[in-house]
């Protein structure tokens, strides 16, 4: 089960999409799983065949535990699909006993009931067969009717959120550095882009604005880094994580992968897919895994500046508020022009003001020269 | 082709993109991204739906027309022959 979120622990393999004996090549979408974020398709990570499936659709898992065996191609050795990389396993797995539990007897009919009333079957002590957990004992673990001052019980993704972004406030020293940059040149470049191709193919703003910050950390490489015990772990590829508001309520921030190597309109295509698939289920595995940095845009809600939650393990997030007509000084005179603020949330363990101001003036310069985007 | 039958198009379209909305309870001459929380992706998705169904093309200058529902309407009697694309 791979770890699909700083603080996810455990998920349910909803169905297999493949069968024993299959060939697999790498990145191939093996099984559907369901976190705290929908469902998520599983890519595999190696090529091999399909030897055994070792989870049942159904049943909730946490993270670590291996799901199938895939004889690779070349060695011939067990893998676990998707092991986490190192720097995303800070949290510990919650231990229910001594080491290697043997693993938790739940019936069917509990273990449906249980994942309606979002408690982990497993984790509860069995009365049946073997110490079995039974529909009995998920029904006396249920929460009681809420007294009627209690507050509104969170919804998985809410927990979700809420574990991610306390871990964040207790664990990274957050500094904030603000910048209003004229949009006047990059609206303009837009405006005639947009014009020219068909409405299918035309980018917006917040494209644009993920672009230029995945080409100015080419020059940082120090904010797109994952923490991790030993320190921060600059990230060879650049995966911009946009923060996607869901229709109804929370938000995924899946990753545009190595944003800056893409060219604008394919990587407006991306975009869109991206946003269609948080909102309709069916992102990937590696889309959830794989940010190496947030950019988060309140700008369409007439927010003028958001000053971001750094998503561990990530050192970094850029906010974009609206662009706005503001009195702007152009060539010595005061003109109306198109501004945004962009704020930058920086780990100080990681790097300091003097050299994050900079990332904040290398994404001036990008927006002046839009069409070396 | 109607305005009511456009009307009904436009709405099945605002459907797909914001499928927990209450279309039945939309103001005509209220705007479509406050009413329905929507942004610009969203609306980008609507103009290009717009553009799929009706076979009109509609420039970025020509959005604010499409602010409201009787403002696409308006819209669209006024760029097609009355008769809808296949689809």
């Amino acid at each position: 089960m791979p770890i699909l979120g700083a603080d996810m622990e455990a998920g349910t393999l909803v169905a297999w999409r493949v069968a024993p004996g299959a060939h697999v090549e790498r990145g191939a979408i093996i099984a559907e799983v369901e976190t705290e974020k929908g469902i998520i398709e599983i890519e595999v990570f190696t090529a091999g065949t399909v030897e055994r499936l070792l989870v049942e659709p159904g049943r909730k898992v946490p993270v670590g535990t291996p799901l199938a065996t895939i004889r690779e191609d070349r060695p011939s050795t067990l893998v676990k699909p998707a092991p986490p990389p190192a720097p995303l396993a800070l949290e510990p797995l919650p231990s229910s006993g001594p080491a290697e539990p043997s693993r938790a007897r739940v019936s069917p009919a509990a273990r449906r009931r249980a994942h309606d009333l979002g408690i982990d079957a497993a984790a509860l002590a069995g009365t049946g067969p073997d110490g079995a957990v039974t529909l009995a004992d998920v029904e006396r673990a249920a929460p009681g009717p809420a007294p009627a001052s209690a507050a509104a019980a969170l919804s998985p993704m809410r927990r979700a959120i809420a574990a991610a972004m306390g871990r964040s406030k207790r664990e990274i020293p957050h500094f904030y550095l603000e910048a209003t940059i004229s949009m006047r040149a990059a609206l303009a470049w837009l405006e005639r882009n947009n014009a020219s191709v068909p409405v299918t193919e035309r980018v917006l703003p917040g494209v644009l604005l993920v672009k230029a910050v995945a080409l100015a950390l080419r020059q940082f490489p120090e904010l797109n880094a994952r923490w991790s015990e030993q320190g921060p772990v600059p990230q060879p590829a650049i995966n911009v994580g946009v923060a996607i508001s869901l229709r109804d309520g929370g938000l995924v921030a899946p990753a545009l992968q190595a944003a800056d190597t893409i060219a604008l309109p394919e990587l407006m295509r991306r975009f869109r897919d991206l946003v269609a698939r948080a909102r309709s289920g069916g992102l990937r595995s590696s889309e959830l895994s794989e940010s190496t940095i947030t950019v988060t845009s309140l700008g369409e809600q007439g927010v003028e500046r958001v000053t971001g939650v750094i998503f561990p393990p990530q050192v970094a997030i850029v906010g974009f508020g609206k662009i706005v007509e503001r009195p702007w000084v152009e060539e010595g005179a005061v003109v109306s022009a198109p501004v945004v603020t962009v704020t930058l949330a920086a780990d100080h363990r990681v790097t300091d003001g003097h050299r994050a101001a900079r990332f904040l003036v290398a994404l001036e310069r990008l927006l002046q020269t839009p069409e070396g985007l | 082709m109607t305005p009511a039958e456009m009307r009904a198009i436009v709405l099945e379209v605002l459907g797909a993109i914001a499928p927990e909305a209450d279309l039945a309870s939309l103001t005509p001459d209220a705007r479509l991204r406050d009413q329905l929380d929507l942004d610009s992706m969203d609306f980008l998705n609507f103009v290009i739906a717009l553009h799929e169904r009706f076979a009109v093309d509609i420039p970025e200058a020509d959005y604010a027309r499409l602010a409201t529902l009787a403002g696409c309407v308006d819209y669209l009697r006024s760029h097609t022959d009355g008769a809808p694309s296949a689809t």
